[in-house]
């Protein structure tokens, strides 16, 4: 293993392991466990060193099979790429060790396929922040989108409509995205994102430029649920069986706003997207303040958890387009550090869902009561994910949010100010409420759904375990957020920034 | 100033943070718990002792958590102004920590492992606010307290106790993202750093004195805790909590923390000088006398006990902002002091309030005729406290009031001379009739023979503080001087 490829390593483990889990955990589903742990255990690991090594040598391209771009597909391994494969492979194998109990109950007997699509799901993910092929990006974004339909229709009720829902989305996204790239395949002539982003300039008053900027864009979009084009999302995610929701909806928007920002910085340049557009920067800006504001205002309307949580889901969607698109430092120093926090803090609030939903059977508010008593610690960590999402210190939700306002005061754009400050409220009711239920007991007896669940088990220890080191990892990130933006998100941002 | 790097500001601050781990293990064994409680409060007590000398000697201990935010460290630093709010928050935890014992045990609480970890937790925070070198360290510090004496407030977990809890976050964690938040914000945004300089920050900034009202405005409400009207109805809804809260929490600590935070803003944030030049002063203290007036006017209607004292600290916090808005080295001097005689006095009518509930079972003042012959010692307690509030020598209130009064003469501004006359006034006449009805009306017919005095643990420490208040009279130096210390550099 030399440590120029290191990276390939990282992602071939849960591919390979994909394969295992199919072959073997046909016969015995002894096997599952072990080898999903273990490669994604692996991953962690060997992208803790890839990240050591972009950190220290920098900007690192990697030429697969040896073809060289721009005809080859070529990887490139910057700090930035390097820190998304290690929050991957880290919420995956967290997010794992409380997917295996509960796939288990769900689906006995289909073990094997859920697991396969799993892995897959993730390897795809991890080739997507490394690629620097625009047209990879498209069939790795398809290879990621296609697993997340399957995952999704296994759940139970009208999760088939819900992934078929997406489906249609979904595929409107890719669409989008793939008549992009091909209208910069007819303009120059390459799909490599570094040779595209030399030829551009070149034919940068083309209206079709602008074309192919806008499908791009709008594309990720849709697949990021950007308000308004987010109706797939809540039924997506919260109709998927718990196990795939929960390392789905920390990772998926997250590493769709990666690629905006790649398409934005790597394909196209702040200039083009920022400075020549700015009547279109200052209106995505605005849908971002308005989408925060109402993914907040539904989130509120909610009485599950799970739904509660898809809906923050796209308030933070919003949150992160926005500091993008602000266009100062600030604003994407924040954007990037919200991408690492809010998929620990997503991970932390879907692990302490799944593991209530494991022992109660419900994720209903009415079934929430007393809570603090029967589960301390899950409660306890729950409180400190909810902690995050509202913006206290010293969690780690507070220091991208701080960034992100300061993009919004520099820029003079005060409705995002607003929005974010809006939405930190909202949060704080969302969860205060949800506390105040699981505090407060039995006190006040009445309206409605009466009937008691059975307990259904306490949730083994890794189950808990996994929380309760998501829960810390979110204050250590708060209290190491100086050394992440100095050591990492600084080296991350383009030039000029 | 020259402050040496320590970790004992970090140790005050974790001792009780730590404490309540061996505190929630010792759930079954009450009398353990409670030694821990005790043991932990007396420990931070000499920790914070401990720096004082350094301090008054005009050093300073400084300790850096983390650095998070360019420029913006989440560190501690003890100085003058921080040493005299954490001597006081620690001194007076200790006595609520014997008082808790007394009253949680007479009256068969529930939870009260719950309450004893929530409490060391919330003192944790208190001594952070106390000891945080920027505003981003106090900020946080701020918000932990709001969290972690949530579950004291709603101790009795029932309806009544659910909706003050909701009235209480909405106030304090609503205005502390709304308003303080947008304004630390703005100032780093202006300042470029968030340390709390002698002189402040915000005077190098060039902003006009439009934006400079905006920020001030919004951290004058985004501290809630301070209790300036219109958001003080927290206060009186948190009465609903166990008594030693309200009395260490309500009376002290988070009130407290609440003018201490908005007292570094203009101490150490905008700088007197900068509010003179810009005249934003008078903001302060238009806020701060029509919360005195208002407050102690409402005082008069309440029946309540709790709620009456709750009225009555409305009011006294609003001198403390009051002082320090009047720009002039006696106002601030006055406004800090009164922090720390408030607290002895307020601290002893509170326990009074609970040795009284918990003796006779009694909340409302028009049942407590004739309580003062079988209870003479709570009385004389109380006698004493509301002395020393309404600021009559030879009480620890009247010092604070007196360099509040040099004050308001000294800035030229009459009318605050006479808002704290006819505030001291009203406090004179929502008090005396508690003690006269107690003394001089004779009790109720059917009345219950064989109230006494409340346990031991509840009558020590009230009488220990209601000494106290007598004391500070006489011996203010220690206060004095750090007060003075924190004004003039």
């Amino acid at each position: 293993m030399t440590t120029s490829n290191l990276h390939m390593y990282v992602m071939a483990a849960p591919l390979i392991c994909a394969l295992f889990v199919n072959l073997l955990g046909r016969r015995s589903r002894t096997y599952i466990a072990p080898l999903t742990l273990g490669s994604l255990l692996f991953s962690s690991v060997t992208a803790c060193f890839v990240l050591a090594n972009a950190l220290k040598n920098g900007r690192m391209s990697y030429t697969v099979g040896n073809w060289s771009p721009p005809y080859g597909i070529e990887l490139i391994i910057d700090p930035l790429a390097a820190l998304m494969l290690l929050l991957i492979s880290v919420v995956a194998l967290l997010a794992t060790c409380a997917a295996l109990p509960t796939v288990q109950r769900e689906h006995a007997g289909k073990e094997h396929l859920f697991f396969t699509l799993y892995l897959i799901l993730i390897a795809g993910l991890m080739g997507l922040v490394m690629t620097g092929d625009a047209f990879n990006l498209y069939v790795l974004l398809e290879i990621t989108s296609i697993t997340t339909y399957g995952l999704i229709a296994m759940g139970k009720g009208r999760a088939v409509l819900s992934s078929f829902n997406y489906i249609i989305m979904g595929s409107i996204g890719a669409c989008f995205y793939l008549l992009g790239i091909g209208y910069i395949y007819i303009l120059t002539g390459t799909l490599n994102m570094a040779d595209i982003a030399t030829r551009l300039p070149l034919v940068q008053g083309d209206a079709a430029v602008a074309t192919a900027f806008a499908f791009l864009i709008v594309g990720l979009f849709i697949k990021m649920a950007f308000f308004p084009l987010h109706g797939w999302l809540p039924h997506a995610y919260s109709d998927a069986p718990m196990g795939a929701g929960v390392m789905i909806a920390p990772l998926m928007t997250k590493v769709t706003i990666y690629l905006m920002f790649r398409v934005i910085f790597s394909i196209f340049s702040p200039d083009y997207a920022f400075y020549q557009h700015a009547i279109i920067q200052n209106l995505i800006i605005w849908a971002a303040a308005i989408s925060i504001i109402a993914a907040s205002l539904m989130a509120l309307a909610q009485r599950d958890l799970r739904r509660m949580l898809t809906y923050i889901i796209i308030a933070e969607v919003g949150y992160m387009v926005g500091g993008i698109w602000l266009a100062n430092t600030q604003g994407l120093t924040g954007a990037l550090l919200h991408i690492v926090n809010d998929a620990l803090m997503t991970l932390c609030l879907f692990l302490a869902a799944a593991t209530i939903l494991y022992r109660i059977g419900s994720l209903h508010f009415d079934d929430l009561k007393g809570l603090y008593q029967r589960m301390p610690l899950t409660m306890l960590a729950f409180t400190i994910g909810a902690f995050s999402m509202i913006g206290v210190p010293p969690t780690a939700g507070f220091f991208s949010k701080w960034y992100l306002i300061l993009g919004g005061i520099e820029a003079g754009h005060w409705e995002y100010v607003a929005a974010l400050i809006f939405s930190s409220l909202i949060n704080a009711i969302l969860f205060f409420r949800l506390i105040e239920i699981a505090y407060f007991g039995n006190g006040d007896h009445g309206h409605g759904h009466k009937q008691t669940l059975p307990p259904t088990g306490s949730a083994p220890w890794y189950m808990q375990g996994s929380l309760l080191v998501t829960a810390v990892t979110l204050i250590i990130i708060g209290l190491g957020s100086g050394q992440l933006v100095q050591g990492v998100i600084k080296l991350a941002l383009p030039a000029g920034f | 100033m020259i402050y040496q790097s320590s970790i004992w500001p970090l140790m005050a601050v974790l001792v009780s943070l730590c404490g309540a781990i061996p505190i929630l293990a010792s759930e079954r064994k009450p009398n353990l718990r409670e030694s821990w409680t005790l043991l932990i409060a007396a420990a931070k007590v000499v920790i914070v002792a401990s720096l004082l000398p350094t301090v008054l000697n005009g050093g300073g201990f400084v300790f850096t958590i983390a650095e998070v935010i360019p420029n913006v460290p989440i560190q501690l630093r003890v100085d003058a102004m921080g040493m005299f709010f954490a001597l006081v928050a620690s001194i007076l935890w200790f006595f609520t920590s014997l008082y808790s014992i007394g009253y949680m045990r007479a009256l068969d609480e529930h939870g009260q492992t719950r309450y004893y970890a929530s409490f060391a937790v919330a003192i944790s925070a208190t001594i952070g606010v106390a000891f945080s070198a920027n505003l981003l360290t106090l900020y946080l510090f701020y918000e932990v307290l709001s969290l972690s004496t949530y579950p004291l407030v709603t101790h009795h977990q029932d309806a009544e106790a659910k909706k003050s809890g909701r009235k209480y976050l909405t106030y304090i964690l609503g205005t502390s993202i709304a308003l303080a938040l947008p304004a630390m914000l703005l100032t780093y945004q202006l300042a470029g750093t968030l340390d709390f300089t002698s002189g402040g920050i915000l005077a190098a900034s060039g902003a006009s004195p439009a934006t400079l009202g905006l920020i001030l405005v919004l951290f004058l409400f985004g501290f809630a805790k301070a209790g300036l009207m219109p958001f003080h109805g927290w206060l009186p809804a948190a009465m609903v909590a166990p008594t030693p809260v309200s009395s260490f929490l309500h009376g002290v600590a988070v009130v407290k923390v609440g003018v201490f935070s908005i007292l570094r803003v203009i101490f150490h944030i905008f700088g007197p000088d900068l509010l003179f030049d810009v005249n934003l002063g008078v903001v302060i203290t238009t806020i701060a006398s029509l919360t005195i007036l208002v407050a102690s006017l409402i005082a008069l209607t309440q029946d309540n006990l709790k709620r009456r004292l709750a009225y009555s600290t409305i009011g006294q916090l609003s001198y403390m902002i009051l002082g320090a808005g009047m720009l002039t080295a006696a106002g601030m001097t006055g406004g800090l002091l009164h922090i720390a005689m408030h607290a002895f006095g307020k601290i002893t009518l509170f326990f009074c309030a609970g040795a009284i509930f918990v003796a006779t079972g009694k909340k409302y003042i028009s049942q407590m005729d004739g309580l003062g012959k079988r209870m003479p010692i709570t009385y004389l307690a109380f006698f004493f406290g509301s002395l020393s509030i309404i600021g009559m020598p030879p009480f620890g209130g009247f010092i604070s009031k007196w360099s509040l009064a040099t004050g308001a003469i000294e800035s030229g501004q009459l009318i605050l001379l006479l808002v704290l006359l006819t505030s001291s006034m009203l406090n004179a006449l929502y008090f005396f009739p508690i003690i006269y009805r107690g003394f001089f009306l004779p009790a109720a017919k059917g009345e219950p023979e064989g109230i006494k005095e409340a346990p031991i643990f509840c009558l020590l420490p009230l009488s220990i503080t209601a000494i106290c208040s007598l004391g500070l009279f006489f011996w203010p130096s220690i206060f004095l001087q750090l007060a003075k210390m924190a004004v003039i550099p």
